[in-house]
């Protein structure tokens, strides 16, 4: 029999189990969005909500992304902690103005003395052919962009703490959350992200990187669905006797460098493992962070496995083709052993 | 209003003298102590201080690009802001946003660069205000270019189905940039796009401060009352450029001749005198009282030391 304290939660109930504590003993929080109410968002992160707190505070919207988070970020000016949700991150498009020119910049702007205490929460991420639209993850988008913070959960425990540190945090927090995480049966979803989420309350560290498995031989950094793509990798990599190290970034920004760059240094090689684009991305600031530091930890080149420099593909042998997974890592070594 | 509309206008004129110097004798934007493009108000006085005058500082205003009558009107402190633009430590943020980027937390102020994007930020700050039981009515100051954005149909359209208390004010200056509106916008008033809404929607012709003041009354009241939003398009006058620099090439000959002519300034004054609100020398008196206004805040701002270059990567988060 499982102890209450024991339980496991998906991401969803996680993200929705955080809002909820959160609302209870915050008025100013609310949540916003399309089909967040009745339906309990599309991916289930806001299930149950409507029925506790009523539609005035969980609000579905028209579909007008570019007023509804610009709304958002005038009632986050004006001492709300709003909580959006963009149901697709690809979405972005739409309504991006309202995003980097407005929620990331009012901050600075006004010279420090706005706070924009809100929370984007946004879907990620392919693997079920939903076409170019509907499956980026354009984590390196949003995260080069100043201004706000972002978040990548891999597991329910840091969706939870992360979703109430965000709802806390005085600054905009982009909450990216993995389709393929979230527990939606449709999905297909990833077993190793439901885990053990305790009830009470709690805060996981934005800007915190996490140490998922420890090892000696080549550590393997990753975010959101690529943490358990590095996880299997490590599996793999172990029968050949070699040791991984996988590192969890958890939070993109700020970016946990120190956690990186030790983490190289113990191993003395690096594989980065990135869902969005290759190109101008995560994996390229990931590699530049420990070069500059210092290259001479690195044992032999870095590498890195990232979605290819092209849209995403329909055709479910096209999109697995680009897609990272724990086989690519592995050729990865392969490769860095043979160069 | 008067008051204000004086105090804006020669401050615009106080800004634009002072935004030439070190720029030519070949116009180098970057150059003199107030770098960077510069929107000048002059002429849409009326607009902001008619609507303004029914605020309080508790109540919301976001503004455009070209934003100085609107904070004068709004009440935002004419020396932080006056530094602001000077781009100086003391400045209402500290250098870090310039004239397109006035923000003033004490007065409920805000304003940005891009067009129509005040629209969601102002309708947010209505929902909150209705959210929280608090009194307060959000204004979102647009051009009339700002209309066919889609970001303004969507707030509207939120706004409107909500309930929210909010205003829509246009500043109908017939001009966008070089783009006049009647090759803009498919419907001669903008006003009529209120019918979309389910709201209603007011014109004002003519740059009357009066005709201004008792329309946004009525769509002020109506939204205190919790009655919803209003959209008010003015017919109002850009009476320089679209910024400093701007040679106005596409205006047709004569337009900006007929324009001063039609100055509302000294048709406030002059009106004021004909009705014996005001003699002639006690509006000679706010005159001088706005002009030796303008010289502090100059001062305060040429006084005031640049800012820290390292400060420039301070702020960027709460």
């Amino acid at each position: 029999m499982t102890k209450p304290n024991e339980r496991k939660l998906t991401i969803a109930r996680a993200m929705a189990e955080a809002v909820a504590q959160e609302m209870r003993v915050d008025p100013s929080v609310f949540v916003m969005g399309e089909d967040i109410g009745t339906l309990g968002g599309v991916y289930g992160n806001t299930r149950g909500l409507l029925d506790e707190f009523g539609s005035e505070r969980i609000r579905d919207t028209p579909i007008s992304e570019t007023a509804f988070i610009g709304a958002a970020v005038g009632a986050a000016q004006d001492g709300m902690r709003p909580v959006v949700e963009l149901m697709f991150v690809d979405f972005f498009g739409v309504c991006f103005d309202a995003i980097y020119n407005l929620m990331a910049k009012n901050i600075y702007f006004s010279g420090g003395n706005l706070k924009v205490p809100m929370v984007l929460m946004t879907s990620t991420g392919g693997g079920y052919s939903d076409g170019g639209q509907h499956s980026q993850c354009v984590y390196g988008t949003f995260a080069h962009l100043p201004g706000m913070k972002v978040v990548a959960p891999s597991n329910a425990y840091d969706a939870k703490g992360l979703m109430t540190a965000a709802m806390r945090d005085d600054s905009p927090v982009v909450y990216m959350y993995h389709k393929g995480l979230q527990g939606m049966g449709w999905l297909g979803t990833e077993a190793g992200a439901t885990v053990h989420v305790p009830e009470e309350s709690y805060t996981v560290e934005i800007g915190k990187a996490r140490v998922a498995r420890a090892g000696k031989d080549v550590t393997i950094v990753s975010l959101g669905m690529g943490v358990h793509h590095a996880l299997r990798a490590a599996d793999k990599l172990e029968a050949q006797g070699v040791s991984a190290e996988v590192v969890d970034l958890v939070s993109l920004v700020p970016l946990d460098r120190d956690t990186i760059r030790a983490s190289v240094a113990r191993t003395g090689r690096l594989i980065v493992v990135d869902e969005d684009y290759m190109s101008y991305g995560v994996s390229g600031e990931i590699i530049a962070s420990v070069t500059e530091h210092d290259i001479s930890v690195l044992k032999a080149a870095p590498r890195r496995v990232a979605f290819p420099d092209v849209p995403i593909p329909f055709a479910r042998v096209m999109e697995q083709y680009c897609l990272p997974d724990a086989d690519k890592i592995v050729a990865a070594w392969a490769g860095m052993q043979a160069a | 209003m008067y008051r204000n509309m004086v105090l804006s206008r020669r401050f615009e004129e106080r800004i634009a003298k002072i935004y030439f110097e070190g720029k030519t004798p070949v116009f180098n934007m970057a150059n003199g102590p107030i770098p960077g493009e510069m929107h000048l108000s002059d002429g849409q006085e009326p607009v902001a201080v008619g609507v303004c005058a029914h605020l309080t500082p508790e109540d919301i205003v976001t503004a455009t690009h070209r934003p100085h009558h609107q904070a004068i009107a709004k009440g935002v402190d004419l020396d932080r802001m006056a530094a602001e633009i000077f781009g100086k430590a003391t400045g209402l943020s500290g250098g870090r946003g310039g004239h397109m980027h006035i923000f003033d937390p004490e007065v409920n102020f805000a304003c940005s660069g891009i067009i129509a994007q005040g629209m969601g930020p102002a309708v947010g700050a209505a929902l909150s205000r209705k959210m929280q039981g608090k009194p307060g009515v959000a204004v979102a100051f647009v051009g009339e270019g700002a209309v066919n954005q889609g970001g303004w149909h969507e707030a509207m359209n939120l706004a409107a189905v909500w309930k929210l208390p909010f205003v829509c004010v246009i500043e109908d200056n017939g001009w966008g940039i070089s783009v006049a509106k009647q090759t803009a916008s498919a419907v001669a008033s903008n006003a009529d796009r209120a019918a979309a809404y389910g709201i209603p929607g007011k014109r004002v012709e003519g740059n009357d401060p009066y005709a201004i003041h008792e329309v946004a009354g009525e769509a002020i009241a109506r939204a205190r009352a919790g009655d919803g939003p209003t959209l008010i398009e003015v017919e109002t006058y850009r009476l320089a450029g679209h910024f400093m620099g701007d040679a106005e090439g596409y205006r047709p000959k004569g337009e900006k001749e007929a324009l001063f002519e039609k100055d509302p300034i000294p048709r406030m004054r002059a009106r004021l005198i004909a009705d014996g609100i005001a003699s002639a020398a006690e509006l000679d008196d706010i005159e001088a009282a706005a002009a030796a206004r303008v010289e502090t805040a100059i001062t305060f701002a040429r006084d005031s030391a640049d800012p820290a270059p390292e400060d420039a990567l301070t702020a960027v988060f709460a």
